[in-house]
């Protein structure tokens, strides 16, 4: 058996031990220490996904920062599936683009797979069934392990044989990459803790992989070295995030329909309060989650729990937001604390169920029909998923409105590497203006709809407070300040404006933007949201070292504090990177701050994978340049 | 049943029940609903059954959905909070807001149109899950407030006021509620108040999803001769299952019901319900012959009105969630937050 088999009639190899080097003449490979680009081509529904995420935290585990992707189709079996992982000890979280190595386990994606190498680069491939040299490039290099070869010898049953393939690769490319197979080992102590038969042909097969890299493959150019630069952050997807912050932000109904990239919100929900919130006594639940039949009806409910005094949340992503948007309008208008997570993916319709976007920014911002307006919030990372889910409920019984946390498939799905999650336990919740039987018994005057405090926020009673103070009747339609049906003009118009007074309080209230200055006095800024944030981090300080200076504002939230005109007004030109077509964001700055829309520039990345550092830095750079040459502001989307 | 604004003052002589409220106390505001439409009378009904059982008024949510039966909860237990949402998926909003506080009675009124048209799907799977509450479809077969088109409960080859010949075989709710699995289910009429004000006694007695279709002819749009849901047709064509007396729990009798006999039927909270069989053999305990009961009925052109199906022993969707008894709504962060410890705890499971 040879153990790496070059291509038929493949250059011969250049030289030292006959089987083990496959690069072609001539070609350099790419050497470098905890910093590359690694993907994984599998077949959806072949078990890969465990193998790969266990790929990606033995490297973790080493103190090295990794960022993974999961690039899946909308498909339960058969179709191709990518697992990026970027080792980068500099800690750039986001994509950066190019891979470096492929391990190509899927035949049907090859072609594809193989051309997106960078020159220089490495595949491994599965040689148990030799390929012609027209399948291979000439500048890259070439590990064939003959992986089906090894699982057949060793397992009899075809699941196994798949499975654990898998984890023989791993091991093998433990050993190629420097990764200690005594991390991995451990890691399937923790997974498989008091299941000793699994644990016990997992390290096996590990082994099978380790074993015969150390006998028959050389190094790579690739290495992970042991650092120390992951400290205390912890490593989580944003969907588990944010049912984590509706769990400690005191969330007690939530109604969801399942909707990718969505579902595994309510289903880590669901984990976490059976965890910690079952009363040991009783056994009794502090929650209830129902699997609504629509996205209408888990709306209706969080509407109706919300309007009953229960802290609710529904998620979902954007065809659910369609559905939901008359519910909207009704808790807008009848002012009812209402959260709704969405986590966004590519669309309009079905669009890239699998693929990620930041499309759904105006749909949310304006959803329902007539004049409506709705609190957005943005998080960048799983950390803040778990923060401002908390903050949305309070933010929502504060405001008693629609809150909207708009995440996206990149951080909601994938793996982050983040700052802890953490909790003040001497907060108490903001349960917002909601008046008690003894506040009603003293007195106080009750109009649900008036403005007593200034701040556009009128004070409400919930249902079986009092026997005959408070009691009111909820509606769509315009009433006036006492709750009482109503089709005056007058009536209808100081709900709009005091509507509107209530949107400047959100402003108020909202998390403020964060401010990122630049190392040089600028005109230039750039204005950016949610899951872009760690590509831009890395283009900001590529685009420094090229000498384009920027001062960089991460929108946290909608309404717009004030900080955000300021910061508009700083600058002689903004770019506006999103990941949509339309430019939504851009479009609502310009909507909501009367802005001239010739100082914001259009950076847009909208093919449905996360957008890259590499992408922002060709983008402004070229608009920059080209500006420069022409001495004038051009509004023209760049490149 | 337009009445005239009267005066919120109570007479001294106004008899109270246990709970010390006079019927004035569970009315609600004028209605604006035309004359002698059968909803009002609907209205009329729910004010006895809450008064005679001694429910107090705010210890009641009253939600709909849109149309005319929906505007009703504005016309009765005005010290309620209510909750007029959007047009087909009160179920949803009722079972939300049952899901915050599970020490209210729900009671969800609807229409024809919003329940089994826009909100079937909504309708269905309330039934299905069980939600506590007494939901009560004010049935006249068109669209009341939209002036007159066919809802989907409209018999094939009834006529409307235009007209028009309605070719679509109807959707028969209580047929619908005893299949989805509804533990109480019956059909009344409107102008049967004798009949109706138990029926919804029972409703909002039963510990789990109960069901009431209510023919509520609309005097505007569904009154001709043509319609089979018209106040003279369904006079005509009214075939009683039973006659049923809510009391309070006293006494305890097994269920067994013979021809003619008054049998009590103990409820799941320890209410009794009488029911008092008009037909020999007839069993509301038996959920298939309920349905087979009402299709053969139905088939010689009679509207079986009364309780058709009761499963006393019915338990809701709290009891299948596992949820506190205390009221969700009233939990605080010592309940519900798992606090910084346990969450140091878990940022380490994630390193
Ligand atoms: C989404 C939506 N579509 C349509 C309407 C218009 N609409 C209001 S009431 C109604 C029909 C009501 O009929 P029904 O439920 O039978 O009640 P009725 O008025 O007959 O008592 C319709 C279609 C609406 N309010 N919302
Ligand atoms: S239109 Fe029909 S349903 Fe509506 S109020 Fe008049 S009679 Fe009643």
């Amino acid at each position: 058996m040879s153990a790496v088999r070059p291509p038929e009639g493949a250059k011969a190899p250049s030289g030292g031990s006959e089987a083990h080097e496959v690069a072609s003449v001539g070609v350099i490979p790419i050497e470098a220490v905890n910093d590359f680009v690694i993907k994984f081509a599998n077949v959806n529904g072949s078990g890969s996904a465990s193998a790969n995420e266990l790929f990606a935290k033995a490297i973790l585990r080493m103190g090295v920062p990794v960022s993974p992707r999961n690039i899946f189709p909308s498909n339960i079996q058969g179709l191709p599936t990518w697992y990026e992982v970027r080792v980068t000890e500099a800690g750039h979280l986001g994509r950066r683009g190019g891979t470096d190595m492929m391990v190509a386990m899927n035949p049907q994606t090859w072609d594809a797979d193989l051309a997106e190498l960078e020159p220089g680069g490495y595949l491994f491939y599965d040689s148990t069934r030799p390929l012609p040299p027209s399948k291979f490039r000439d500048d890259i290099r070439v590990i064939g392990m003959p992986l089906t070869e090894i699982c057949n010898a060793v397992y009899h049953d075809p699941r196994q044989r798949q499975l654990f393939k898998n984890i023989v690769y791993v091991g093998a490319l433990a050993i190629l990459l420097g990764i200690e197979p005594e991390v991995v080992e451990k890691l399937f102590g923790e997974q498989y803790k008091g299941k000793e038969k699994l644990l016990a042909s997992n390290v096996q097969a590990l082994h099978l992989g380790c074993d015969f890299a150390r006998e028959n493959l050389e190094p790579l150019g690739l290495r992970v070295r042991r650092a120390d630069k992951v400290g205390n952050r912890i490593f989580v997807d944003g969907n588990s995030a944010a049912a984590l912050g509706c769990v400690y932000g005191g969330a007690t109904v939530a109604a969801w329909y399942p909707i990718t990239p969505s579902s595994s919100v309510a289903e880590a929900f669901q984990k976490y309060c059976t965890k910690f919130r079952v009363d040991p006594a009783t056994g009794q639940h502090r929650f209830a989650i129902v699997q609504a039949e629509d996205e209408l009806a888990s709306i209706g409910m969080v509407v109706g729990a919300g309007w009953n005094g229960a802290r609710a949340f529904t998620a979902t992503s954007g065809p659910g937001i369609s559905l939901m948007s008359e519910f909207i309008g009704l808790a807008y208008f009848a002012e009812i604390p209402v959260t709704i997570i969405d986590v966004q993916r590519g669309g309009p319709s079905t669009g890239m169920p699998t693929r990620t976007q930041q499309a759904d920014i105006l749909a949310c911002a304006y959803a329902s029909h007539g004049d409506t307006r709705h609190v957005l919030l943005f998080p960048e990372d799983p950390h803040e998923c778990f923060e401002q889910a908390a903050a949305a409920l309070d933010l929502a019984d504060r405001l008693q409105t629609p809150v909207f946390l708009m995440t996206d498939l990149d951080i909601g799905m994938n793996q982050r590497l983040c700052a802890p999650f953490a909790w003040d336990d001497s907060v108490a919740y903001d349960r917002g203006k909601v008046m008690s039987a003894e506040e009603l018994e003293a007195g106080r005057d009750f109009g649900r709809y008036k403005d007593v405090d200034g701040d556009g926020i009128p004070w409400r009673t919930l249902p079986g407070t009092h026997p005959t103070k408070g009691s009111y009747f909820t509606r769509g339609t315009t009433r006036d300040a006492y709750a009482r049906y109503s089709e005056r003009g007058p009536d209808y118009i100081y709900n709009m404006e005091r509507l509107l007074k209530k949107f400047a309080t959100a402003a108020t209230l909202v998390p403020q933007p964060v401010l990122h200055p630049a190392a040089e006095k600028t005109e230039l800024g750039v204005i950016y949201f949610g899951s872009t944030s760690p590509a831009m981090h890395e283009a900001l300080q590529a685009l420094e070292a090229r000498g384009i200076h920027l001062d960089a504002l991460r929108l946290r939230a909608f309404p717009f504090p004030d900080s955000v005109v300021q910061f508009l007004a700083r600058h002689r030109q903004v770019f506006v990177v999103e990941q949509n077509r339309d430019a939504q964001m851009r479009s609502l700055l310009v909507n909501e701050l009367d802005i001239d829309p010739a100082r914001l520039v259009r950076v847009l990345h909208f093919d449905g994978t996360p957008i890259t550092a590499r992408f922002i830095v060709e983008a402004i750079g070229t608009h920059v340049h080209k500006t420069q040459a022409s001495g004038a502001a051009d509004t023209k989307e760049p490149a | 049943m337009t009445y005239l604004a009267k005066p919120r003052l109570h007479h001294p002589t106004l008899a109270t029940n246990k709970v010390g409220y006079t019927r004035r106390d569970y009315e609600g505001k004028i209605s604006t609903l035309c004359a002698g439409c059968g909803h009002d009378s609907i209205s009329a009904a729910i004010i006895e059954a809450c008064w005679e059982l001694d429910i107090e008024p705010h210890r009641v949510a009253k939600l709909s959905g849109i149309g005319c039966s929906s505007k009703t909860p504005d016309y009765f237990l005005g010290a309620s909070h209510g909750f007029n949402t959007v047009h087909g998926r009160m179920p949803s909003v009722l079972t939300g807001a049952n899901l915050a506080n599970r020490d209210l009675l729900y009671l969800g009124v609807s229409g024809d149109g919003d329940s089994a048209s826009i909100g079937l799907g909504q309708f269905a799977h309330a039934m299905r899950r069980g939600v506590r509450m007494a939901y009560i479809v004010e049935n006249n077969g068109v669209y009341g407030l939209t002036k007159g088109q066919f809802s989907a409960t409209a018999d094939q080859g009834s006529k409307s006021k235009k007209g028009v010949v309605n070719t679509d075989s109807p959707v028969d709710l209580v047929a619908m509620a005893l299949q989805l699995g509804a533990s109480y289910v019956g059909r009344g009429f409107s102008g049967n108040k004798a009949q109706l004000v138990p029926l919804i006694k029972g409703a909002i007695s039963h510990g789990g999803a109960a069901f009431i279709d209510v023919i509520s002819p609309c005097v505007a749009f569904n009154n001709h001769p043509g319609s089979t849901k018209s106040y003279d047709y369904v006079r005509e064509h009214n075939e009683a299952v039973s006659r049923i007396d809510f009391i309070s729990g006293r006494e305890e009798i097994t269920v067994d019901m013979g021809p003619g006999e008054v049998v009590d039927v103990r409820q799941h909270d320890g209410t009794l319900l009488r029911l008092r069989s008009l037909h020999p053999g007839y069993d509301p305990g038996d959920r298939h012959a309920a349905m087979a009961h009402m299709q053969r009925h139905q088939e010689m052109g009679e509207v079986v009105t009364g309780l058709l199906f009761v499963d006393p022993l019915a338990s809701d969707l709290h009891t299948a969630l596992n949820t506190s008894d205390r009221p969700l709504n009233a939990l605080g962060p010592a309940e519900l937050c798992p606090g910084a410890e346990a969450l140091a705890r878990l940022n380490a499971s994630l390193r």
